[in-house]
C-alpha cells in the first residue's frame, strides 16, 4: 500500500487477495466530499460522508431526490465527470485506496471488483448493441475469455437472472425487452465478473411495482449466492427495510442517521428518518388514507441553510437547530449514529417508540 | 424483403417519370431553341422552320414528350443536336467520372471527419476541439472553384505531382486515372469534411452524456473502446441522413470542378447542353441523375437499418 502513495503507475496490476484481512470491512469511506462547479456556484452534492460496508453485507442508502445518493454512489466508484468536479476524502476498497488510483487502475476495479446497477434500464443499455455483447464486453476484458466462452457465460448469466430462452435473447437488442427484463439484463451485466461490491442506484425506481419486488429478490438471491456486498441506494425506505443489514439516511448531501436496520426502526433518533418512515404507504390503512408527505423542499445545495439542514422542514425544530449544525454523534449503541440536537427518543417515551417502530420493520415493504 | 424491393422499384419508376416530365417542361420553357446553336446567329426564319420541322420541335410538347418516352423505354435516348454523339454514349463516358469524383471526395471526407470528431468530441471546447472547429469553418467557407485553382497552383504547377487538367479514362489505365482524379476529388471534399465533422462531433458529444456511456465506463472499458464500440454507432444517424442529401447534391453538381479540370463528366455536359438547348442530352442526363439519386437514397435507407436495429424495413 505504501509504495502506491509515491506514484501512480498505470500498468500496475492490482492484487485482490481474499486471504488477508477478511474480517476487515470491504469498503471504508471517510469524510467524502463531492462538489460540482456550476454557473450558479458550487453544489456540495456529497458533504462529508463516512460509512463502512462489510463483505457480503447490504447497506441501504435512503434519501429524497437530490439528497446526494446517486452522487455518493458514483463518488465511491470514482465514476464522475472529469471536469468541474471536486472530490476529497478517502475510499478504501478491499485494502486499496480508490481516490488516488490512475484511470487505468480504476478500470481494473470497475466491472471486475466493483460494479454499478443503474436506475433507468431504458437509458443505461446501449440501444444499438446486442445485450449479449453488453455482457461479454467485461467478461472478455476482465476475465480474458474468448468469444465462445464469453457467449456461453452470457447465456448462463441471463438464465440465472431469470430471462427465459436466454440462448435466443442473447442476440436481442434492448428495445426488444420489457423494462423488468432490461433491469434483469443490467443485473447480469453488473454481476458478470463476480464483483465484491455492487452499487445499486435506485435499481427498481423505473419499474412497475409488481416487478420491483422480483428484481430486489433476484438481487438478494444473487448476493447471497456470490457473497457480494451491496450498497442499495433508494428513495424508498420500504425497499431497504427488510433487505439491508444497515441503513444510512441521507439528507442534503450528508448522512443524518446510520444504524443497523432493526436499531434504526426501533430507536429512530432523527426526525427526518421518522418522516421517511411515515411516508411509506401502509397496506393496513383504509383506502383513501392520505399519504404523509414531508412538507417543503430539500435545501439548495449551493447555499445550504445555516444550522441543521432539515430545520426548515422539521416539525420539532427549535432556535438551536436554526443556529448551529448538529454533529453526527453516537446513540446508545455504538453502531448507531445520528445528527440531531433533539433526537426523538428524548421526546417520545421509549415504550411507545419501540412498539410503533417494530411494526414498521415487520410491515412488509409496500413494494415487496 | 422481396416485396420491399418491389415497392422500392415502383417508387423509382414513379420518381424517374416525374423527373423526366419536369425536366422536359423546364428545358422547353427556356427561351430559345437549339437552332441558334446549330445554325449560328445569322439565319433566316425559313431555314429555322425547316430545321425545327426536321428535329420534330414544331409539334405540340406532349407529342414531343411522348415520342421521347417511347424511345427512352426502348433504350434509345437519342443523340446530341450538335455533336451527333448518342446520349447513351455521353452518359457512358461521363457518369463514371461523376461517380469516381464523388467516391474520392466522400472517402476522403469520412476518413478525415470521423477520426477528428472521435478525438475532439471527448474533450469539447478544449484547444484541439477549437482548432478543428475553426478549421472546418474555414473549409466550409471555401467553395470548390476557389480550392481547385489553389490545389492546382500548389500540387500541379508548383510540385508537379498531379496534372493540372485532363484525365485518362479508367478503362485505359486505372492507376493513371486515379492519379488524375485526386486533385478534382480533393477540390470537392472540403465542404463535406466540414459538414460531416461538425455533425458527428455534436452528436458524439450528446451521446457521450447518455447513461449507457456511464454504464460502459462502469464496466471498465477503455475510452478508446467506448468511443469506437459504444458511442460511434448511435451518433451516426444524422450523419447518414445528411450524407445522403450531400452526395445527392454532388450528382451532376460537380460541374465547376469538371469544368476547371476539363473533364467530360455529366455535370459539365448537362450545363453545356442546357446552354445550347440540346434538349435530348439534357433530358437523358437528367433521367440518369434522377435514377442515381433514388438508388442513393435507397442505399442510405438500407444503411439506416444496419446502423440502428430499431429501424426496420417493415
Amino acid at each position: 500500500m505504501s509504495s502506491r502513495r509515491s506514484g501512480r503507475p498505470a500498468d500496475r496490476t492490482l492484487e485482490f487477495l481474499d486471504v488477508t484481512d477478511l474480517a476487515d470491512p470491504l469498503l471504508v469511506v471517510k469524510d467524502l466530499h463531492t462538489s460540482f462547479r456550476t454557473g450558479r456556484g458550487t453544489v456540495h452534492a456529497v458533504d462529508g460522508v463516512s460509512l463502512t460496508v462489510g463483505r457480503g453485507k447490504t447497506l441501504g442508502v435512503v434519501g429524497e431526490s437530490g439528497s446526494g445518493k446517486t452522487v455518493l454512489a458514483r463518488s465511491i466508484m470514482g465514476l464522475l465527470p472529469t471536469r468541474d468536479v471536486i472530490r476529497s476524502g478517502t475510499v478504501q476498497f478491499a485494502g486499496h485506496e480508490m481516490t488516488t488510483m490512475a484511470p487505468a487502475q480504476l478500470r481494473q476495479v470497475w466491472g471486475a471488483q466493483m460494479s454499478m446497477i443503474f436506475q433507468d434500464p431504458m437509458t443505461a443499455l446501449n440501444p444499438v448493441v446486442r445485450i449479449g455483447r453488453q455482457i461479454t464486453d467485461s467478461l472478455r476484458l476482465h476475465l480474458h475469455m474468448d468469444r465462445k466462452e464469453a457467449n456461453a457465460t452470457a447465456v448462463e448469466l441471463l438464465r440465472s437472472v431469470g430471462i427465459p430462452s436466454p440462448e435466443e435473447r442473447v442476440r436481442w437488442y434492448p428495445f426488444q425487452l420489457s423494462g423488468g427484463m432490461r433491469q434483469r439484463v443490467m443485473i447480469a451485466i453488473a454481476l458478470a465478473c463476480g464483483p465484491r461490491l455492487v452499487l445499486a442506484d435506485e435499481p427498481t425506481t423505473g419499474l412497475d411495482v409488481s416487478v420491483q419486488a422480483q428484481i430486489l429478490d433476484l438481487l438478494e438471491a444473487m448476493q447471497s449466492e456470490r457473497h457480494m456486498a451491496v450498497v442499495l441506494v433508494t428513495h424508498d425506505l420500504g425497499v431497504v427495510a427488510k433487505r439491508a443489514d444497515e441503513i444510512a439516511v441521507m439528507y442534503a448531501g450528508r448522512i443524518v442517521e446510520r444504524a443497523p436496520t432493526r436499531t434504526l426502526f426501533a430507536h429512530t433518533h432523527m426526525p427526518y428518518t421518522r418522516a421517511l418512515m411515515d411516508s411509506i404507504p401502509r397496506l393496513a390503512n383504509p383506502s383513501g388514507t392520505r399519504l404523509q408527505a414531508i412538507g417543503g423542499r430539500p435545501p439548495d445545495l449551493i447555499h445550504p441553510p445555516k444550522g441543521c439542514r432539515f430545520a426548515p422542514r422539521c416539525p420539532y425544530a427549535q432556535d438551536k437547530c436554526r443556529e448551529s449544525d448538529p454533529p453526527l454523534r453516537t446513540a446508545a449503541s455504538s453502531d448507531h449514529v445520528f445528527a440531531c440536537w433533539f433526537p426523538l427518543v428524548d421526546r417520545v417515551s421509549a415504550d411507545g417508540s419501540a412498539t410503533s417502530s417494530a411494526s414498521a420493520v415487520d410491515r412488509e415493504a409496500p413494494s415487496s | 424483403m422481396l416485396s420491399y424491393l418491389l415497392k422500392r422499384l415502383a417508387q423509382l419508376v414513379v420518381v424517374a417519370f416525374i423527373i423526366s416530365v419536369l425536366v422536359f417542361l423546364l428545358v422547353h420553357l427556356l427561351p430559345g431553341d437549339p437552332t441558334v446553336s446549330i445554325l449560328g446567329g445569322n439565319v433566316t426564319a425559313a431555314n429555322r422552320q425547316i430545321l425545327l420541322h426536321e428535329l420534330g420541335l414544331n409539334t405540340p410538347l406532349y407529342h414531343q414528350y411522348w415520342i421521347w418516352l417511347i424511345h427512352a423505354l426502348h433504350g434509345n435516348l437519342g443523340q446530341s443536336y450538335l455533336t451527333h454523339e448518342t446520349v447513351g454514349h455521353v452518359i457512358a463516358t461521363g457518369f463514371p467520372i461523376d461517380v469516381e469524383l464523388i467516391i474520392i471526395s466522400q472517402v476522403v471526407a469520412f476518413a478525415v471527419a470521423i477520426p477528428v470528431a472521435l478525438i475532439t468530441s471527448r474533450r469539447p471546447n478544449r484547444p484541439l476541439d477549437n482548432i478543428a472547429t475553426t478549421g472546418t469553418f474555414g473549409l466550409l467557407a471555401l467553395p470548390p472553384f476557389l480550392i481547385a485553382p489553389i490545389l492546382v497552383a500548389i500540387f500541379a504547377v508548383g510540385l508537379h505531382w498531379f496534372p493540372a487538367t485532363g484525365y485518362v479514362p479508367f478503362s485505359q489505365n486505372p492507376a493513371s486515372n486515379l492519379h488524375d482524379m485526386i486533385l478534382p476529388g480533393l477540390a470537392l471534399t472540403a465542404g463535406s469534411i466540414a459538414v460531416y465533422y461538425r455533425l458527428l462531433r455534436s452528436d458524439l458529444i450528446m451521446t457521450l452524456q447518455e447513461d449507457f456511456i456511464t454504464m460502459a465506463r462502469s464496466k471498465g472499458l477503455s475510452n478508446r473502446r467506448i468511443m469506437m464500440r459504444q458511442a460511434f454507432r448511435p451518433s451516426t444517424f444524422s450523419l447518414l441522413a445528411v450524407a445522403g442529401v450531400n452526395i445527392g447534391a454532388l450528382l451532376a453538381g460537380t460541374f465547376i470542378v469538371e469544368y476547371l479540370f476539363a473533364m467530360d463528366g455529366l455535370g459539365y455536359s448537362i450545363v453545356q447542353a442546357v446552354q445550347q438547348r440540346d434538349y435530348l442530352l439534357v433530358q437523358g442526363i437528367a433521367l440518369v441523375v434522377a435514377i442515381a439519386y433514388v438508388v442513393l437514397q435507397f442505399i442510405i435507407d438500407f444503411l439506416f437499418t444496419v446502423v440502428d436495429p430499431r429501424v426496420t424495413r417493415e
